[in-house]
C-alpha cells in the first residue's frame, strides 16, 4: 500500500510504531499532488515548505517522546478557513490575496494536535454553491469521473480526500457542503451540531447556519478529526459548552435494537432511481444488523428549500457587506467617489452566483418584504425544527440519501440556479434544525458514489458515528477508490491558466 | 412575481452593487422565477408559530471584560488596498 492511500487511522499507527516518519508521509502526499492535481484541481494554495517544516517538527516531538492525537498527519483545509500567514481566498477574486493575521480556532486546535497543513482547497466562492464551478479560479473535477463535478461547495477538499491527496480534510456546511461533496466524491464527511465547532475564522457566510466538518477515507478518522475540532470556544458565542466526549469510543458496530427512521419525504419524484436503490439496500444491511426500522414522516420538507434560500442570502448580504475594498481584498482603482468605489469594488470582486444571492437576500430585508419573505422563513424554520425534534422523540437517528443524485456533469446545471438549489434538497433542513448529519458511501449507481445519509438530534454526534461504523464495518464501500485513469502521469507544472 | 428594472436597481443600490446592463436583465429573469418558487411558503399558515433565528438554547452570552492582545497596527493594516501613516485610507466622504 501507497503511503498516501494510508486513513489517518492507519497513518498514526504507523507514525507511533516508528514505521514511518512525517517527513517520508507528507513528502508522499505531496508527490501524490504533484502526480495528480493537475488534473483534479482540488487545491488552490499548495503549502509544500510549511507542510515539510511541520511534518519535521513532528517528527521531533515525536522523537522527544512526545504524541499528539494528529501528530505528523497531513490534511488540507478548505479555502474559508484562515490559516495565518497562507492566503485564504474564498474561492473568490475579491479575497484573491488576503492573508489572515490570525488562525481559525480549528487550525489552532489542529496545530496542538500535531497536524500538517499541506493546502488550501477550492470551494465555490464564499461556499455559494453545489459544485465549485463558482469558484472564480476553477472548477474540481470529480476522482470518479474528471468530466463531472466533485460536489460543493467543500468540493476541493472532498476531491482531494477521494483521489488520496489529503489523508482528510476540512470542509464548511451551510446546506450541505460537506455532506453533497462527501456522497457525489466517495467519501464521508459530517456536519457536526450547529455550535459543536467553534467558527472563529470562518470566514461568514450565513451565520444561523454555517458550521466546520471533517471530510474523511472512513468514520473513525471522522471521529478522531471532529475530537479535535469540536468544544467550546470563547471567541465563538455561539459555540457550545458542552462536554466534548471522546468519539471513538462511540465507534462500535453493534445497533442491535437501536432505532431508525425513513422519512418518506427523502424517496420523493426527482431522486435519480440507482440512488434508491443503493440506499434502500444501506437500510436493509442497518436492518440485518438488528436495528428497528420504521417508515416516518418530515412533512415540511419541501419547504427547507425555499426557506433555507431566504434566510442564507438574507444573512449573507449582511455578512458580505464587509467587502468594500477599504480594510482588505480587492479594491477598484478608478472611482470618482466612496460610493462608486463601493459599487465597483464589489462588482468586480464577486462572481456572479455570490451577486445572486447578495440580491436575493438584501430583497429579502428590504423595506416592505422583511414580512414577507424573511420573517415568513424564520417561522417555517420553527416548523422544520419541529418536524425533527418530533421524529427524535421516536428514533435514534434517521436515514436517507444525502443528494437525489449522483455526480453531474459539470457545466449541466450552471445555467439554471433553481436546478443547481435543488442538489442541496435532503441536506438543508439539517442545518436549518441546527442538528448533525454524516454522508457515508453506500454503493454505486453508474459507477458513481452514492451517500447514505445519518442524521441525528442536537449533539448527537455519538449515535450518528455509531450507526455509521456500524454500517461500515458491514459494507465494503469505504475500501473502494477511484482508478484516475484518465489522468497523465506527467511532470508537474503549475497551470498558470487555472491555478491562481 | 416578476421583478421590474427598477427594482432590481433599486435593491442593488441598497447593496451597493455595481451592474451591468446584462445582469440586471440576467437578475429580473432569475431572481423573479426564485421569488415565484418561494410562494410555496405562503401555503403555511404561520400566524401562531414564532420564528427562529437561532437554533441554540442560548441568549445573551456574555463575558468577563479582561482586556486582552489584539493585532498590532501593522497586522491590521498588512491586508489593506491603501494605508497611510498607520490608518485605512478611504476617499473622501465630505465636499
Amino acid at each position: 500500500m501507497k503511503l498516501y492511500e494510508l486513513t489517518i487511522h492507519e497513518a498514526l499507527n504507523l507514525l507511533r510504531r516508528r514505521e514511518i516518519s512525517a517527513v517520508e508521509l507528507t513528502q508522499a502526499l505531496l508527490d501524490r499532488i504533484v502526480d495528480v492535481d493537475n488534473d483534479i484541481k482540488a487545491y488552490i494554495t499548495l503549502l509544500p515548505e510549511t507542510a515539510l517544516e511541520e511534518a519535521r517538527l513532528a517528527d521531533e516531538r515525536r522523537r522527544e517522546g512526545m504524541d499528539g492525537a494528529l501528530l505528523g498527519i497531513p490534511l488540507a483545509v478548505k479555502d474559508v478557513i484562515c490559516l495565518a500567514g497562507a492566503p485564504t481566498t474564498c474561492g473568490s477574486r475579491i479575497l484573491e490575496n488576503f492573508i489572515p493575521p490570525y488562525d481559525a480556532t480549528v487550525i489552532e486546535r489542529l496545530h496542538q494536535a500535531g497536524a500538517v497543513f499541506l493546502g488550501k482547497t477550492n470551494t465555490d466562492e464564499f461556499a455559494m454553491g453545489s459544485s465549485t464551478e463558482n469558484s472564480a479560479f476553477f472548477t474540481t473535477h470529480n476522482p470518479w469521473d474528471p468530466s463531472r463535478v466533485p460536489g460543493g461547495s467543500s468540493g476541493g477538499s472532498a476531491a482531494a480526500v477521494s483521489a488520496d491527496e489529503a489523508l482528510g480534510a476540512l470542509g464548511s456546511d451551510t446546506g450541505g457542503s460537506v455532506r453533497q461533496p462527501a456522497s457525489l466524491c466517495g467519501i464521508v464527511g459530517l456536519k457536526p451540531t450547529y455550535g459543536r465547532v467553534s467558527r472563529y475564522g470562518l470566514v461568514a457566510f450565513a451565520s444561523s447556519l454555517d458550521q466546520i466538518g471533517p471530510l474523511c477515507k472512513d468514520v473513525t478518522d471522522c471521529a478522531l478529526l471532529l475530537h479535535v475540532i469540536a468544544g467550546h470556544d470563547a471567541r465563538d458565542s455561539t459555540s457550545w459548552h458542552a462536554p466534548v466526549p471522546d468519539y471513538t469510543q462511540a465507534l462500535r458496530s453493534e445497533i442491535k435494537g437501536l432505532r431508525i427512521g425513513v422519512p418518506r419525504e427523502y424517496f420523493a419524484a426527482g431522486i435519480q432511481p440507482g440512488v434508491e436503490t443503493a440506499v434502500r439496500k444501506a437500510i436493509q444491511v442497518l436492518a440485518d444488523l438488528g436495528a428497528e426500522i420504521a417508515e416516518t414522516s418530515l412533512p415540511h420538507t419541501e419547504y427547507a428549500l425555499p426557506t433555507y434560500y431566504l434566510i442564507a442570502p438574507a444573512e449573507a448580504s449582511a455578512n458580505l457587506a464587509r467587502y468594500d475594498g477599504v480594510k482588505y481584498g480587492y479594491a477598484a482603482a478608478d472611482a470618482a467617489d466612496i460610493w462608486e468605489a463601493y459599487r465597483k469594488t464589489r462588482q468586480h470582486g464577486f462572481g456572479a452566483e455570490v451577486k445572486r444571492r447578495i440580491m436575493l437576500g438584501t430583497y429579502a430585508l428590504s423595506a416592505g418584504y422583511y414580512d414577507a419573505y424573511y420573517l415568513k422563513a424564520q417561522k417555517v424554520r420553527t416548523l422544520i425544527k419541529q418536524d425533527f425534534d418530533r421524529a427524535f422523540q421516536q428514533f435514534d437517528v434517521l436515514v436517507g440519501p444525502t443528494s437525489p443524485t449522483v455526480a453531474f456533469k459539470i457545466g449541466e446545471k450552471i445555467a439554471d440556479p433553481l436546478q443547481m438549489y435543488l442538489s442541496d434538497i435532503f441536506t438543508l433542513g439539517h442545518n436549518l434544525a441546527g442538528i448533525c448529519a454524516l454522508s457515508l458511501p453506500c454503493g454505486f449507481c453508474d459507477g458513481l458514489p452514492v451517500g447514505l445519509q445519518i442524521s441525528g438530534p442536537a449533539m448527537g454526534e455519538e449515535i450518528v458515528l455509531r450507526v455509521a461504523y456500524a454500517y461500515e464495518q458491514a459494507t465494503p464501500w469505504h475500501t473502494y477508490k477511484p482508478a484516475l485513469r484518465n489522468l497523465s502521469q506527467n511532470e508537474y507544472q503549475m497551470d498558470k491558466e487555472h491555478r491562481r | 412575481m416578476a421583478l421590474t428594472r427598477e427594482q432590481v436597481k433599486h435593491v442593488a443600490e441598497l447593496a451597493k452593487l455595481g451592474l451591468t446592463d446584462e445582469e440586471i436583465e440576467m437578475y429580473c429573469e432569475q431572481l423573479s422565477a426564485i421569488l415565484d418558487y418561494f410562494v410555496t411558503l405562503q401555503r403555511l399558515d404561520t400566524d401562531a408559530i414564532p420564528p427562529t433565528a437561532t437554533v441554540l438554547p442560548l441568549r445573551n452570552v456574555m463575558r468577563t471584560d479582561e482586556p486582552g492582545s489584539s493585532l498590532s497596527r501593522e497586522d491590521a493594516l498588512a491586508n489593506a488596498p491603501a494605508a497611510v501613516e498607520g490608518y485605512f485610507q478611504v476617499k473622501a466622504i465630505l465636499e
